[in-house]
């Protein structure tokens, strides 16, 4: 294809070829710092006093959530307006889903309406794997069971990579139920491959069997696990779970698990701590810590913002 | 066939017609009272940053200076398969009231300009913008002209012209060679 005057001058243009982002598991190490780096110069337009630019101008997303959210939902949306793109949400509840309308269905009338991306939340692993498989648009998963969730564990990394300078010999410790986190999966797959040690803890009925074999170390004392940590991330304990006798009750797990005044003092100085939200306050994470020194939560939250817009913008195009 | 690389300027000419630019700049103004400048990524950077040095010199006041990085205005960005890399925007004051020289190394289809005018909108409301360029080559797409031109250099269309400054390449100097198309 020829390229207008302009692209071969103006700053080095660089291949994205990848349709959909459906997890950190297929993203190379340059995918992801192509993500980051573009994420980076997003953060720019989000403190600007008028946020928005023209790039996606007449490009519409469609926000696709069959499972609860709202911060990643808000953020994605965020993410569109600010390049000027259309975004539209559907939750479950008001979606023809409750009708009996199959996922694939919906998904095929979506994409009759000509979308350029669709943004799917789903609590079955997989359902955005099928869709990308369906629908010639773009599918950015944004959670799908316990499975993955690409953009947080890129907005995690991003957050990490600008506290700390950068990611590769970096020691990460998750946290938390194991066993049915995504953000865990995401992040352990991603940080791997950006050269990060990673320890993941808590109980052993939240901690997969042979996890190892993803490249972690494992861990069942947090405070042993935090020892050494660069960046603490803890986990939500879905509280919901409580009656699947994962563990007895939250008061015990948070006597063991929860990162408090008192244990943290064994970790680093300058020990970055983190949590995808929602926050359960004095469960897995005792209130002065999230609201401390040490946390980066907010941070995470408007570095999302970023991330998104640059996977928007990496993903939107001229189809080939 | 590829015709071999030619200097059409050399430092100390770049130099002297940023002079000039310069004097003309503070002519035209008659001053440096509200001016900023404003440099386009990547070479009209390099080339605001030594016309504020050159304007402290002749008038010993300091002018603002920022970075604009037009990628997200473009209009060829869904055109092409490659994305062009963003960088960030660094305008470190308010361009409302103030008069905006927007500065970049060649002036050719006038496309840049018109999007860095949508951008420089969206950051205030500028009294005026003006634009200075170190090479006008001519091949204008849009109704745009610059207000301050170093040289005027008639190109073909499949001619590619660098601008070459020390701060980028090690050396200063405008170049013009066959593309092969």
């Amino acid at each position: 294809m020829h390229l207008p005057p302009g692209l071969c001058s103006r700053g080095f243009a660089m291949k994205w070829e990848r349709k959909d982002i459906l997890g950190m598991k297929d993203l190379s190490v340059e995918e992801i710092h192509m993500i980051l780096d573009t994420a980076e110069s997003f953060l720019e337009v989000s403190a600007r006093d008028i946020k928005k630019v023209p790039t996606l101008r007449g490009k519409t997303i469609i926000n696709f959530f069959v499972e609860a959210s709202t911060r990643t939902r808000t953020s994605f949306e965020i993410a569109g307006k600010r390049l000027s793109a259309d975004t539209i949400n559907i939750s479950a509840s008001a979606s023809s889903l409750v009708k009996g309308e199959t996922l694939a269905d919906t998904a095929r009338n979506l994409e009759a309406m000509n979308p350029d991306v669709i943004v799917i939340r789903h609590s079955c692993a997989g359902a955005p794997h099928m869709l990308a498989g369906l629908v010639r648009q773009s599918i950015i998963n944004a959670g799908d069971g316990a499975h993955e969730h690409p953009s947080q564990a890129l907005l995690d990394m991003m957050t990490i990579r600008n506290r700390k300078g950068g990611l590769s010999g970096l020691n990460v410790t998750i946290v938390g139920d194991i066993a049915h986190s995504r953000v865990a999966r995401s992040n352990i797959y991603g940080l791997n491959k950006m050269g990060v040690c990673v320890t993941v803890a808590g109980p052993a009925t939240m901690i997969p069997r042979d996890i190892q074999q993803l490249g972690v170390k494992v861990c069942f004392s947090l405070e042993e696990a935090i020892l050494d940590a660069d960046v603490i991330m803890m986990l939500r304990i879905q509280t919901e779970r409580e009656q699947q006798n994962i563990f007895p009750s939250l008061r015990e797990y948070s006597t063991f698990y929860c990162l408090n005044r008192e244990n943290i003092k064994k970790a680093k100085k300058d020990v970055l701590v983190m949590h995808p939200g929602p926050v359960n306050r004095g469960v897995e994470i005792s209130p002065e810590i999230a609201d401390g020194v040490h946390s980066v939560i907010l941070e995470q939250v408007t570095n999302g913002v970023a991330v998104r817009m640059a996977l928007l913008y990496l993903l939107t195009g001229a189809s080939s | 066939m590829m015709t071999p690389k030619k200097v059409v300027m050399d430092a100390a000419e770049i130099d002297r017609s940023l002079t000039r630019i310069a004097y003309e700049i503070l002519e035209k103004n008659k001053g440096v009272e509200d001016l900023v400048l404003v440099g386009i990524r990547t070479g009209g950077v390099f080339l605001a940053e030594r016309l504020r040095r050159k304007i402290l010199d002749i008038e010993g006041a300091e002018v603002p200076c920022g970075i604009l990085d037009i990628t997200l205005y473009r209009d060829d960005l869904l055109l092409a398969n490659k994305k062009p890399k963003i960088k960030k925007t660094d305008i470190p004051f308010s361009l409302d009231k103030k008069k905006v020289i927007l500065v970049d190394d060649v002036l050719f289809t006038g496309r840049t300009i018109r999007a860095a005018m949508d951008a420089l909108i969206d950051f205030g409301r500028p009294r005026s913008i003006q634009l200075a360029v170190l090479i006008d080559r001519g091949h204008r797409e849009l109704p745009i002209r610059a207000d301050f031109v170093g040289e005027n250099l008639p190109s073909l269309l499949w001619e590619d012209i660098s601008v070459n400054l020390i701060e980028k390449n090690g050396c200063d100097e405008v170049v013009i060679e066959d593309s092969g198309h």
